[in-house]
């Protein structure tokens, strides 16, 4: 199939950037997204233009890396879906598709489709851990977990960070990624020493990375390529107000 | 290309006396670091996978100045994350009679007997230790009922050892090392550098003393200096282009150390997973792994006859050819990953395979599906299917999946000592990234174990001996400057060769070689056609290759660039040791050393050694090799019939 | 030792670390300000409840409907001086719209500056739909629906029967046919009001931290019908009197 590209080309965070068009041909519906991208980069490269810049790496939907907004929407229309799993199959001979880097001032654009997600390390840095040195740990047995609880503190723990609940929150909000991982280490016996500085911290931290508020819209869990639940900012919500008073 | 014997090597490091003590002797005979040193001594680790994150994590909890370095955007990327199925540890939690022997056992004969006695058994004490801390990190393995954690017996092991954290285990673990790793770097004990590619090591008085990085972003060189280096940058299967390696993954870090002079270990042991999503076309850019648990209940199959083209569901049942089944009745389709992976590739040389290219073969559940419900396989499976049906647009309950065999991981790397020093003082390797502790072949949830092993307990003891005795004093100017022309070099050549064909493209010729010539199957012919074909395109690439863009700035053609031009020379190098061993083992295997019934035959006489290979500058590498002693484990042929 | 002539490390914008919250950090985070939002919803929300009981007292008849209106200015009365009630209410009322609205300012503002730069293809969303987005124009619309309500209702200023009338006949004047645009005006502002809470109120619960897995649903459907039901009663009045039912 045939596509036509809009493209956001950023040459550096001093650009001001702009979309560019390109003609993609004989686009094969078993490719993934990127492979289609990779296709139209060999063509530039050969042609002596600038290849379109985009982060990326496991391609098979774990690290977090890939990530842009097509057709305005994160990752893709495809549901749980990170942009590296989408395939061609998903669109039609002669469709137009628009490509845009995630948008938030915490992120600032790197080059083209690459954004600077450090924000996200920072928020991890005021409290997403639980301390214990190497080596200091008791039997893993001596504390049992309820399964639900294991269960629960999994499914938060899943967060690949990729940023996708901040490029598609009309507010730019983090919640969904910082409330993920209070949520994860607050459910676990383990996590309850620090939960309490935790959530604090790391609400503080987000907000001084110029997050927005959240608004409870719910579009970022409807992005979520691992549909992480707005329970977890529910749960956030809760921890904080009980720390912070 | 030819090569020459050099001097074998003689002391590993590893203390005399029972195996069960020789990790307590080695703790206590460590030197220990006044911890008023510690704030004054440099270690670089580069790479921040489950190796490079541990141990960037627990140094600078001890006190060290660390500097972690990683290509990625963030430390929590790295594809260790993409580990799907477990973690081995000998708890025995299950009292199913499992133990630090029974694991350092399994380990060595899994290895086929071509890894170290020594650094095994201390594998398997400190993987108890291993979830211990993963837990108290807040990893959230999978529980039982009464709260405990569950277990599983994976890649055909007797005992139920395999701790898990659904199909994710590998990003957990990496998660609980990223976290750590992030509080250290808030404590300020770990600086980090993010978007940063090691280019080549610095070496002064012949110890190993800074790195030379690119910044990926700005384009700048950078040169960082420190007392001590640690590469844990992973292993190096993108040579084969396609692998279920994730795209950045590369040899350069590795190599560049190895042209320094760090000796290169068994580099041609390459394990290929049988049960991988088969190439979808020429745009096809990475492999995608799906767990092996399917062969549990999948049939695998093949039409008898060749190019048959029907639709699978009309191929009637006696014109299939359930070959695991009929080769290998005893075992049938759970065989070990390799035997799989071989008899895969052998009916489709045949002209027997299915799907684009005639590369698959089919995963049927058909059986599975008749016999425990539709229900019961979506259970059981249903996560996996929907993988399956999202990159194939297939549907696997109605049409049999197919698959394909796909390198997985490389057990080879930089030569390291006990100690988890390579051959250049003051460089260690750990992880993916050196040679050590899995032989010729690892065992199934053995890589998340060894990677833990090296980055939380072993290398924090074992560098401290080597610190002990610095600071080092002042880094040759002239090691720098010499390190930066060698950096600065390669880049402008890649940038100033105007020809006609990307990078890219000679990533994947070089690929389509390698996995003809030196990969499932390997026979002195193809090795030698390899050995010619790589030079001749190498040679093609340096005066053909078109890099785009300049050396400021984020450029990603000239990061692949440079990462292609390193596996060249490692290809060669890998298809040489390959030629050198006459024998097959484990994950190596030699078309003309095999038994009667078509099995891997090892040559013990011959070939049981370390192959560790120096550089020379001239050219020729020399062979130094590493005798293998088994005083615990007797050495046995496999048989899986 | 070694020399320092390694790169200097690249400023790391790490913003600096306050010390622990107070009223004032509190209020300055995201999560104060959504819970300040929530609360001062939720004290809205029950007086909607409250007048619009007090509304449908209406159909009880001219006597039964004024004599409530009066009732709330003399509640407490003799313990209290007259209106004692009623300007408390008003005050908790009016302190309420100002901190509902001081938070919707600074989250929305907050919004805008987390999002410079806008997407040039349509976002489409992926949640719920439309209700959630109509939030932060919905409030607007809907504070100056009470500036309007207030002048035509509570003191008369624009109501044709003026401040001296009962209020059973400022009612009936208000929504008298020939003033059609007055009842448009109310009825839209009234679907605007069922939209926010239809949002607003399970949001507040979620912004409490009270709306886990099961609950959400439950809350999200009690959420549709108690704004339905609001909307309802309070649009039966003015319609009541446009046919006529009322006089």
């Amino acid at each position: 199939m045939n596509l036509t590209l809009k493209v956001w080309r950023q040459n550096g965070p001093a650009d001001s950037g702009r979309m560019v068009t390109y003609q993609v041909e004989d686009v094969s519906p078993d490719m993934s997204f990127l492979e289609m991208l990779d296709v139209l980069n060999e063509r530039l490269i050969l042609e002596g233009d600038d290849p379109v810049a985009f982060d990326h790496d496991c391609r098979e939907g774990i690290c977090g890396m890939c990530g842009m907004v097509i057709n305005g929407v994160a990752h893709g229309e495809q549901r749980a879906t990170t942009t590296c799993q989408l395939h061609m199959r998903h669109f039609k001979d002669g469709d137009t598709v628009t490509i845009e880097p995630w948008r938030a001032a915490p992120f600032p654009v790197v080059k083209d489709l690459v954004v600077d997600r450090g924000a996200f390390d920072r928020i991890i840095q005021a409290g997403g851990f639980i301390s214990v040195p190497a080596g200091s740990a008791p039997d893993a047995h001596s504390i049992p977990v309820k399964k639900e609880n294991a269960d629960d503190a999994f499914d938060a723990a899943t967060c690949i960070g990729c940023g996708a609940c901040v490029a598609a929150c009309p507010n730019g909000s983090a919640s969904l990624f910082t409330a993920a991982k209070i949520t994860h280490l607050g459910l676990l016996p383990q996590g309850q020493p620090e939960r309490d500085s935790r959530v604090v911290a790391m609400v503080e931290q987000m907000d001084l990375e110029g997050f927005g508020g959240c608004t409870n819209t719910g579009e970022c869990t409807a992005v979520c390529p691992k549909g992480i639940s707005l329970d977890v900012i529910s749960q956030m919500n809760r921890d904080y107000l009980k720390a912070a008073n | 290309m030819n090569y020459t014997v050099g001097e074998p090597i003689r002391d590993t490091k590893a203390p005399e006396g029972p195996i069960e003590d020789r990790w307590d002797k080695r703790r206590f005979s460590a030197k220990l670091v006044n911890p008023a040193n510690k704030r004054k001594l440099n270690i670089i680790v580069v790479g921040t996978g489950l190796a490079g994150g541990s141990a960037a994590a627990t140094l600078g909890e001890l006190g060290y100045k660390v500097k972690s370095f990683c290509y990625q955007d963030s430390p929590r990327r790295a594809h260790s994350i993409a580990a799907q199925g477990g973690i081995n540890a000998a708890k025995n939690y299950r009292g199913d009679g499992d133990s630090i022997h029974r694991l350092f056992y399994d380990t060595v004969k899994g290895g086929d007997f071509r890894a170290r006695e020594s650094n095994v058994y201390r594998l398997a004490q400190v993987s108890v230790n291993i979830i211990d801390q993963a837990v108290a990190q807040g990893v959230p393995f999978a529980r039982e009922y009464g709260g405990l954690l569950d277990t599983r017996s994976f890649g055909g092991a007797q005992v139920s050892r395999t701790f898990y954290a659904r199909g994710q285990t590998g990003q957990q673990l990496l998660l609980g090392a990223y976290q750590a790793l992030e509080r250290q770097i808030a404590a300020g004990t770990v600086e980090m550098h993010t978007r940063h590619e090691m280019l080549d090591l610095v070496i002064s008085d012949g110890r190993a003393r800074g790195v030379i990085v690119r910044d990926l972003v700005t384009g700048e060189i950078e040169t960082h200096l420190a007392d001590a280096v640690v590469l844990a940058t992973g292993g190096y299967g993108n040579v084969f282009f396609l692998s279920t390696n994730a795209k950045g993954c590369n040899t350069t870090a590795i190599w560049r150390a190895h042209r320094r002079g760090a000796y290169f270990g068994n580099p041609c042991y390459t394990q290929i997973h049988p049960t991988c999503i088969p190439v979808s076309g020429d745009h096809q850019s990475k492999l995608t792994l799906m767990s092996e648990s399917l062969r549990n209940d999948g049939r695998v199959w093949v039409p008898l006859r060749k190019g048959d083209d029907r639709a699978p569901g009309d191929i009637p049942e006696h014109e299939r050819d359930y070959y695991l089944e009929r080769i290998y009745p005893a075992f049938g389709n759970l065989v070990p990953r390799d035997i799989a992976s071989r008899a895969a590739k052998n009916v489709c040389d045949e002209g027997r395979g299915v799907g684009p290219g005639g590369l698959g073969v089919y995963l049927d559940f058909a059986d599975a599906i008749g016999r425990l419900g539709r229900d019961a396989v979506e259970k059981k499976y249903g996560n996996l299917f929907e993988m399956y049906e999202r990159i194939t647009g297939e549907d696997p309950y109605v049409r049999p999946m197919r698959i394909y065999p796909a390198v997985h991981y490389t057990m080879g790397g930089l030569w390291v000592d006990y100690d988890l020093q390579s051959t250049i003082p003051g460089l260690f390797v750990i992880g993916e990234a050196n040679f050590s502790d899995h032989g010729a072949n690892r065992l199934g949830a053995s890589a998340l174990m060894q990677g833990l092993a090296d980055g939380y307990f072993v290398l924090p003891t074992t560098i401290g001996d080597y610190l002990a005795n610095g600071p080092f004093g002042e880094v040759e100017q002239e090691a720098v400057d010499e390190a930066l022309g060698q950096v600065t070099g390669k880049i402008g050549r890649l940038l100033s060769t105007s020809g006609n064909r990307t990078a890219d493209s000679y990533h994947r010729e070089l690929g389509k070689i390698m996995w003809e010539y030196c990969g499932m199957e390997r026979t002195e012919e193809s090795l030698r056609k390899a050995l010619e074909r790589i030079p001749e395109l190498r040679e093609e690439f340096w005066n053909n290759v078109k890099v785009p863009g300049e050396e400021e700035g984020l450029n990603q053609a000239l990061e692949r660039a440079g990462r292609v031009a390193d596996f060249f020379d490692l290809a060669e190098l890998m298809c040489l040791d390959a030629l050198h061993r006459t024998e097959s083992c484990g994950g190596h295997f030699r078309a003309e050393s095999q038994t009667e019934d078509g099995e891997a035959l090892r040559d013990d006489e011959n070939f049981a050694y370390v192959a560790a290979w120096e550089h020379s500058p001239e050219g020729t590498p020399v062979l130094h090799k590493e005798e293998l002693d088994y005083e615990y484990v007797h050495m046995t042929q496999r048989s899986y019939k | 030792m070694v020399t320092p002539r390694t790169t200097p490390p690249k400023a790391q914008k790490t913003p600096k670390r306050p010390g622990r919250q107070g009223l004032s950090g509190f209020l300055r985070s995201s999560n104060g300000k959504k819970a300040v939002m929530a609360v001062s919803g939720a004290v809205l929300v029950l007086f909607l409840i409250g007048h619009m009981v007090g509304n449908l007292k209406i159909f009880l008849g001219e006597g039964t409907f004024n004599s409530y209106a009066e009732w709330l200015r003399t509640v407490g009365e003799p313990a209290l001086p007259a209106r004692t009630m009623l300007t408390l209410t008003e005050i908790v009322l009016a302190l309420a719209v100002i901190a509902h609205m001081w938070s919707a300012v600074s989250l929305a503002r907050r919004a805008a500056k987390a999002r410079p730069v806008k997407y040039a293809a349509r976002r489409k969303s992926q949640a719920n739909g439309y209700v959630v987005h109509t939030m932060r124009y919905g409030g607007v619309i809907i504070v100056l629906f009470v500036v309007w309500h207030l002048l035509d209702l509570t003191f008369g200023a624009v109501n044709p029967k003026g401040y001296d009338a009962t209020p059973y006949d400022r009612v009936v004047a208000g929504f008298d046919p020939s003033r059609w645009w007055v009842t448009a005006f109310y009825v839209v502002a009234l679907v605007m009001v069922g939209l926010h809470l239809r949002h607003g109120l399970w949001s507040a619960f979620q912004t409490l931290g009270l709306a886990n897995g099961r609950a959400r649903h439950l809350l999200n459907v009690g959420a549709a019908v108690l704004s339905t039901l609001l909307v309802l009663g309070f649009l039966a009045v003015p319609l009541a009197v446009m046919i006529g039912a009322v006089k």
